[in-house]
């Protein structure tokens, strides 16, 4: 696929590199989709054009269908169960490791950013914001288990105590209206908690939302725990939530009557809904361990106490 | 020495139990119940009356009124108001001791309250007595508690009341069922719509008798009487803000879809076909206890029933053994004697859905089992019923039953068991057999359930969240979890 | 006299199954609801009486009381027609010979107590030799303690061997084992406790010696009951049970008989599968079977004790 050299690319390329001027031609990169720890075009061979704000073609992003959200939540799936039961350290540490790449291409991410509308300012705050909430999650992801187990005084024989457990398939439909901040706030906390998830990227911003795939992939986070595919809410949010083998969604749109279709539809298999469209992810409500919480069970255990002479601890 | 013969042990002749009534003398059943609405009790809007019938003798026990739309509207409007001008302007202290109240009005009503669920829905008196009595007051008392500390529950929170709470409940447990829906709502400071089963609505009008001489403010705790159609006007009223059900997945389905782009916040406590999984090294002796309470428990109807056995090859034989021995030992009949161990089924209804499931079963191919006894002549009964040689794919071990019907299946090793187990849309429990703590946790930790009970099973507490997994409902009922259910968190 | 005939199918007793507390506990509160009544009630306290092993085992028992005891178990309250007799009277072996004599064609037993009761700290030539008086002077039966010190340090073979050479010198009488159930500490001990009895060729396995605090109860009993029941079911052989110490009331003793026909069936309902030791329930019985008739809840006053 042939790119289109535009004057914005060039003047990209004179910023990183703090050059006045270049005659070279720029290697462009081609935005594919994220699923399973692989970068495959859409199977459809569809793509849509991402321009910026005077109408210049960013890129063609791939176009996902229903089949490409079918791959990714085969991949999801198979990633979950051995996702969820990685160490809570071990997670820890990959989320924060998500955090380092993303600080190591910081520039990059500003820039797409800017490409794609924000002022520099504001670019700059919204990958700082990015970079901290993976550190934040980070920290959360054997914190939180304590937070919301509790051990149970039952009034029988018996220990019995609560803990949260991952839900398992996440699908979410992030906020359109940023590229890259409302992605990780979405994805972090889902996988902190042991989730795998499938992410409709901003479909107006996302551009960072691959090279955000790009920074997982080279984050030792395992393929298909984190899948992100590009497209049209319009088009996937049906397909999206009649899938009968996602157990949780995740809506951050701005559509009421796409909400609606979604609620409708996730009760073919009973899916937990999660209306994320009035969420400031800009602010300090963003971020919080009840959104990991929002993809927890509460799993209860019991089992007989034995105490044969009736002995006490006696202190 | 004695001969080796046919060995087999004989557990239904020789010393037999004589009848042993619980008296129903003292207990008064009113010919006719209306509504309780805005603490009063109100006629119908349609002047309609429907039967609630004995299952033990399909005799008529009362008259409950048909609530329809009207009558719905009625109960939120007095909820609203309640909340609005009452409740929510109360302390949690205050809301508390109403509560209390409500706990200890139960308790000293207790057999009476226990003599009519078992009258109105079949289930033994043993069980209405020891279980499902002490428990609904158990659960008023706990969440009394909570009502003052709610601000503990959730860190960094502010927890605030949602409105009013519209609330249906199913038949298998029907006074517990109401605590588990009234208690934490009001604690959390909502006020309450509910909607008892149509076949067992009695106790929940005791409790609404007994609300008022509580003195709990009008219209903060509604009853409304009907079928599903009287449901359905709760789950659409624009006013109620938050909806809880427990019940079939089906219609748990077809609430979700009801409120779909409202903003009624929803709990589900739906169906479930559970797997109660034997380990060689499990105490088989008390596995097989746990076999039978798991399944024959309150007739199986028991949205946690274990109704998928597993049992290790290695003890297969014995299981069975022992479990049909157990079964010989279950008195089915009258629920009214203390004696009895299995009741009647709840209505025809249920009873021509479990004879549909024991024919499919026996169409499957599996081999059938009901030890010998005598049912009554009058009314619902199913005895326990066992099938083995049912392999996953089969209708039986899929499709919930709720009845007493248990299906068995072998297995040879740890992971084949947790596939099997977890192979189901459902997730609401799961019990684990064996004497190793290791393998305890591994299997504890693996079971896609949200209640897994080792070495024991089919134990309830206040104090202990119930809920499920997957197409078993969302949200929880009991202890703190429980409170979320009725808390906005800001 | 080791009923196994092949080695090979003697288990080996640190894998007897394990058992839940809880579960036990459970059903045995289970066995607790159920409600006797009338007819069934009436039944049961016969039998009852009828499976007492009437007890004295004291440091001062002289003929006198043992004397008025054998009376007792052979005319338990003549004022009511058609009373049983009590299984059997337990005593000392230095008694034995003297209520042989006084229970002549009664029909009543005499177990006497032996190997060094209670605490059978002795060396096995004194216990062969104790059961061995015993018998010779007409005991029926035998109650012997097993070596619980020897239990718990893990000779189970020790226990064995000494339960098959005590069984060996009771000849025809029929051996009771002892297995202090108060002094093993778990159920789970309590069960690898009666395997061992079984096997080694205890004819009834028994709680306790009624000598230390914790005695019989119902857990411990629905132990030892569904050992005796996996037993039967491997080798076809009934052995029989002995809760002794702590049944006092006849309320208990009947939901004792509940979990005996809910665990083992009717065919261990009778005194030759199964016994209650005690001294003071066989009033208690009469006292409710006197209520049952009249209607009136009775006085102890009217009870004659021996």
């Amino acid at each position: 696929m042939a790119k289109t050299v535009t004057k914005k690319n060039v003047k990209v390329l004179e910023n990183i590199n703090g050059v006045a001027k270049t005659n070279r031609l720029l290697v462009l990169k081609t935005y594919k989709i994220y699923i399973g720890g692989k970068f495959p075009r859409t199977e459809s061979g569809r793509y849509y054009e991402l321009k910026d704000s005077s109408g210049n073609l960013l890129a063609n992003m791939c176009l996902s269908s229903r089949k490409d959200y079918r791959n990714a939540v085969v991949a999801a799936r198979g990633a979950s169960g051995p996702w969820a039961e990685r160490a809570a350290f071990n997670r820890s540490q990959i989320l924060y490791r998500i955090g380092e790449m993303l600080e190591g291409r910081r520039a990059q991410f500003v820039d797409e950013l800017m490409q794609m509308g924000s002022s520099k300012l504001s670019a700059e705050q919204e990958v700082d914001l990015s970079i901290d909430r993976l550190i934040y999650y980070a920290g959360w992801c054997d914190k939180y288990t304590q937070i919301f187990s509790s051990i149970n005084p039952v009034a029988s024989a018996h220990f019995n105590f609560s803990v949260p457990e991952a839900t398992g398939v996440v699908a979410a439909i992030t906020s359109e209206s940023t590229g890259l901040l409302g992605l990780v706030s979405i994805i972090a906390p889902v996988i902190a908690g042991g989730n795998s998830i499938i992410a409709l990227a901003s479909e107006t911003h996302a551009l960072c939302a691959i090279s955000f795939a790009e920074v997982i992939n080279s984050s030792d986070v395992p393929g298909g725990v984190v899948n992100i595919i590009t497209g049209k809410e319009d088009e996937l949010h049906k397909h999206m939530s009649t899938h009968m083998d996602v157990n949780s969604f995740i809506y951050a749109g701005s559509n009421a009557e796409h909400l609606k279709t979604i609620q409708v539809n996730a009760a073919d298999n009973v899916k937990r809904i999660l209306d994320y469209s009035k969420v400031e992810w800009n602010s300090e409500e963003g971020q919080s361990p009840y959104f990991i919480s929002d993809h927890q069970e509460t799993k209860t255990t019991w089992h007989p106490i034995e105490n044969i002479g009736g002995s006490s601890s006696k202190y | 020495m004695a001969k080796k013969k046919q060995i087999e042990v004989d557990l239904n002749s020789g010393w037999a139990y004589a009848p042993a009534p619980e008296s129903k003398g003292h207990i008064k059943i009113k010919p006719q119940y209306n509504q309780f609405i805005g603490g009063k009790f109100v006629k119908p809007s349609n002047g309609k009356y429907f039967d609630t019938i004995n299952p033990a003798n399909s005799e008529k026990l009362s008259s409950i009124a048909l609530g329809n739309a009207k009558d719905v509207d009625k109960a939120v409007r007095a909820a609203r108001k309640a909340y609005s001008e009452v409740w929510s302007k109360l302390s949690g202290k205050e809301r508390g001791k109403y509560i209390f109240r409500i706990a200890r009005l139960i308790q000293e009503r207790a057999r009476e309250f226990s003599v009519i669920e078992s009258l109105d829905g079949g289930k033994t008196i043993r069980e209405s007595r020891d279980v499902d009595v002490p428990l609904a007051a158990n659960h008023f008392f706990y969440y009394a508690g909570w009502a003052d500390k709610l601000e503990y529950a959730f860190p960094n929170k502010r927890p605030t009341s949602l409105g009013v709470a519209g609330q249906i409940i199913p038949w298998n447990f029907p006074l517990l069922m109401a605590a588990w829906k009234i208690a934490p709502a009001l604690a959390a400071g909502n006020t309450v719509v509910l909607k008892p089963a149509e076949t067992t609505s009695l106790t929940a009008l005791k409790l609404a008798e007994l609300i008022k001489d509580s003195g709990l403010p009008d219209g903060v705790v509604n009853i409304v009487t009907g079928f599903g159609d009287t449901g359905a006007a709760i789950v659409n009223h624009p006013d109620v803000n938050k909806v809880a059900f427990t019940g079939s997945t089906g219609v748990g389905k077809i609430i979700q879809r009801a409120i779909a782009g409202t903003n009624k916040k929803c709990t589900l406590e739906l169906g479930g076909k559970a797997a109660n999984i034997i380990f060689e090294d499990a105490s088989i002796n008390q596995a097989v206890e746990g076999i039978v309470n798991g399944i024959y428990f309150n007739q199986g109807h028991v949205c946690c029933a274990g109704s998928r056995l597993f049992v290790q090859e290695s003890v297969y034989e014995e299981v069975i053994r022992k479990l049909k021995d157990r079964m010989n030992t279950l008195i089915v009949g009258d629920p009214m004697d203390k004696n009895t161990d299995i009741g009647a089924i709840n209505s025809k209804e249920q009873l021509d859905i479990i004879n549909k499931y024991i024919k499919i079963g026996q169409q499957e191919g599996a081999e059938f089992y009901q030890p010998a006894c005598k049912l009554p002549q009058k009314g619902n009964w199913c005895p326990p019923t066992l099938f083995t040689n049912v392999s996953q794919s089969s209708r039986i071990t899929q499709e919930e039953i709720f009845g007493p019907v248990l299906a068995v299946q072998t297995f040879r090793t740890v992971d084949e068991v947790i596939a099997k187990a977890n192979n189901t849309p459902y997730g609401l429990s799961a019990g684990i057999w064996t004497d190793k703590g290791a393998k305890i946790f591994n299997m504890t930790t693996k079971m896609r359930a949200g209640v897994v009970w080792a070495n024991t099973y089919n134990k309830f507490d206040p104090t202990s969240p119930f809920g499920g997994y997957k197409e078993s409902g969302f949200g929880r009922e009991g202890g703190l979890h429980g409170l979320s259910a009725y808390l906005n968190l800001n | 006299m080791i009923r196994i005939k092949s080695k090979d199918l003697l288990p080996d007793f640190k894998f007897s199954p394990a058992v839940d507390q809880v579960g036990i506990e459970e059903r045995t509160a289970r066995f607790q609801t159920r409600s006797i009544k009338s007819e069934t009630k009436v039944v049961g306290l016969k039998k009852v009486l009828n499976m007492i092993d009437l007890t004295t085992l004291e440091g001062k028992d002289t003929p006198g009381k043992v004397k008025q005891m054998c009376y007792k178990a052979q005319h338990l309250h003549d004022s009511i027609p058609d009373l049983p007799s009590t299984a059997a009277v337990c005593v000392y072996p230095s008694m034995v010979s003297l209520a042989k004599a006084e229970l002549i064609g009664s029909g009543v037993k005499v177990a006497s107590v032996s190997t060094a009761f209670p605490s059978g700290q002795a060396p096995m030539e004194v216990k062969i030799g104790d059961t061995k008086f015993a018998v010779d002077q007409g005991a029926d039966e035998i109650d012997m303690v097993i070596s619980r010190g020897r239990f718990h340090t893990g000779d189970y073979n020790f226990v064995f061997d000494e339960i098959a050479a005590i069984k060996e010198a009771c000849g025809k009488a029929r051996l009771k084992v002892i297995l202090e159930t108060g002094e093993l500490g778990t159920l789970d001990k309590v069960r690898r406790a009666s395997d061992i009895a079984m096997y080694a060729g205890a004819d009834f396995i028994k709680t306790s010696t009624g000598k230390i605090s914790v005695a019989a109860t119902m857990p411990v009993t629905l132990v030892m009951l569904e050992a005796i029941k996996d037993y039967y079911y491997k080798t076809g052989i009934m052995i029989g049970m002995k809760p002794a110490g702590g049944i006092s009331k006849a309320k208990l003793a009947l939901h004792y008989l509940v979990m005996v026909r809910e665990t083992l069936g009717d065919a261990w309902l009778t005194n030759e599968w199964f016994r209650f030791g005690a001294s003071s329930l066989a009033n208690d019985v009469l006292m409710q079977l006197v209520k049952q008739e009249t209607g009136a809840y009775q006085s102890a006053d009217y009870f004659s004790i021996d």
